[in-house]
């Protein structure tokens, strides 16, 4: 039986796709069975991040309305056997879909794969209730700005009132040079204030950015955002990680002349 | 800290950190004014039973203290905050 996650953040653009898609891609690596249902219907964006935009035939909303089977609707990834994508609607809103179906579903596909992880999308109304419906667990997805962290701190709450068993924290975007001048608060910081558990700190990567350009999450490879990843992929399957030291190591001529 | 901290603000880190607290004790308790109103009201209710309270100098709002006791692992709460100054105390029979 699988385990559903739901990854989310109240606040949008602090990563909570590039997260899904990573995150995804990570357990594929592990050699788990995972499906990525992106939740988000009306602005889907999962598709693109994982560059299968062009091979959705059927999305989500056909597979609650019974137009296919759920089979159907599954897209393989491009470069992983065991990974898996739920495309969202893109001409329909929140309210095609309800809770209960969304339960019903992802009961369905915890027959069949090891993960099934819902990328939310932000806000706190019908979307938000779709995703959650379903899921075990879920992974909060905060960056360290004022903002993010408010957010986060309501979507905390919101997952303890729907009785939310295993709430986690991932810290996205930090900037470690600017944590070390005082410029920017620290994942422990972050921690602190919204008293939840830290699973995973990711640090701001230009590759990144060159990853969702090509359609192809950096999970696994050698860059620092890469690593992040797939350590959080191991904690979620239960292994205890150390966390990464984030220092940007700096060349020779910039520790002599820079601060 | 360094000797130079000294003469240097507080970082913006602190300061983000800082707000994010307080305006969190205040989402957190998410106490409506009305609410409050009406809390301040029954206090006024309950004590005036006992002293004279001058009702302009009254002030209640919730802020944020370090927990105490087990489990609270030097955490602050919100805690109800009152300044209730007392007239007079009324002698009962």
């Amino acid at each position: 039986m699988g385990e559903v996650i739901v990854i989310t953040s109240g606040k949008g653009g602090v990563g909570k796709t590039t997260t899904t898609a990573n995150i995804g891609t990570g357990l594929a690596k592990l050699g788990k069975k995972v499906v990525l249902v992106d939740t988000d219907i009306g602005l889907r964006n999962l598709d693109v991040v994982l560059g299968l935009e062009n091979r959705i035939v059927y999305n989500l909303v056909d597979v609650i309305e019974g137009n296919c089977k759920t089979k159907q609707a599954l897209i393989k990834d491009k470069r992983y056997d065991t990974l898996y994508l739920l495309p969202a609607a893109q001409t329909r809103d929140k309210t095609s879909v309800n809770p209960d179906q969304m339960k019903q579903l992802a009961d369905e596909l915890r027959e069949d794969f090891d993960y099934i992880i819902m990328d939310c999308p932000a806000g706190i109304e019908q979307g938000f209730k779709n995703a959650i419906a379903g899921a075990d667990r879920a992974l909060v997805v905060t960056t360290p700005e004022v903002s993010a962290v408010r957010d986060a701190d309501r979507i905390i709450g919101l997952l303890e009132a729907n009785e939310m068993k295993d709430t986690k924290l991932i810290v996205n975007r930090l900037r470690q040079d600017m944590v070390k001048r005082g410029d920017m608060m620290s994942a422990e910081d972050v921690v602190e204030i919204l008293a939840v558990g830290l699973i995973g700190v990711v640090p701001d990567d230009e590759n990144i950015v060159v990853a969702t350009n090509n359609g192809e999450p950096l999970a696994g490879d050698a860059s620092l955002a890469g690593q992040a990843y797939m350590n959080i992929c191991r904690r979620v399957c239960g292994e205890d990680v150390p966390f990464l030291d984030l220092d940007v190591k700096k060349g020779f001529f910039a520790r002599l002349f820079g601060k | 800290m360094k000797f130079s901290d000294f003469f240097r603000k507080k970082s913006s880190g602190d300061v983000a950190k800082d707000r994010l607290k307080m305006v969190l004790v205040a989402d957190r308790s998410a106490c409506s004014p009305e609410i409050m109103e009406r809390i301040k009201n029954d206090i006024i209710d309950v004590l005036s039973k006992y002293v004279e309270i001058d009702r302009e100098g009254l002030d209640i709002k919730i802020t944020q203290m370090d927990g105490e006791g087990e489990g609270s692992d030097g955490r602050t709460v919100p805690a109800l905050y009152a300044n209730i100054p007392i007239r007079n105390i009324l002698e009962r029979n």
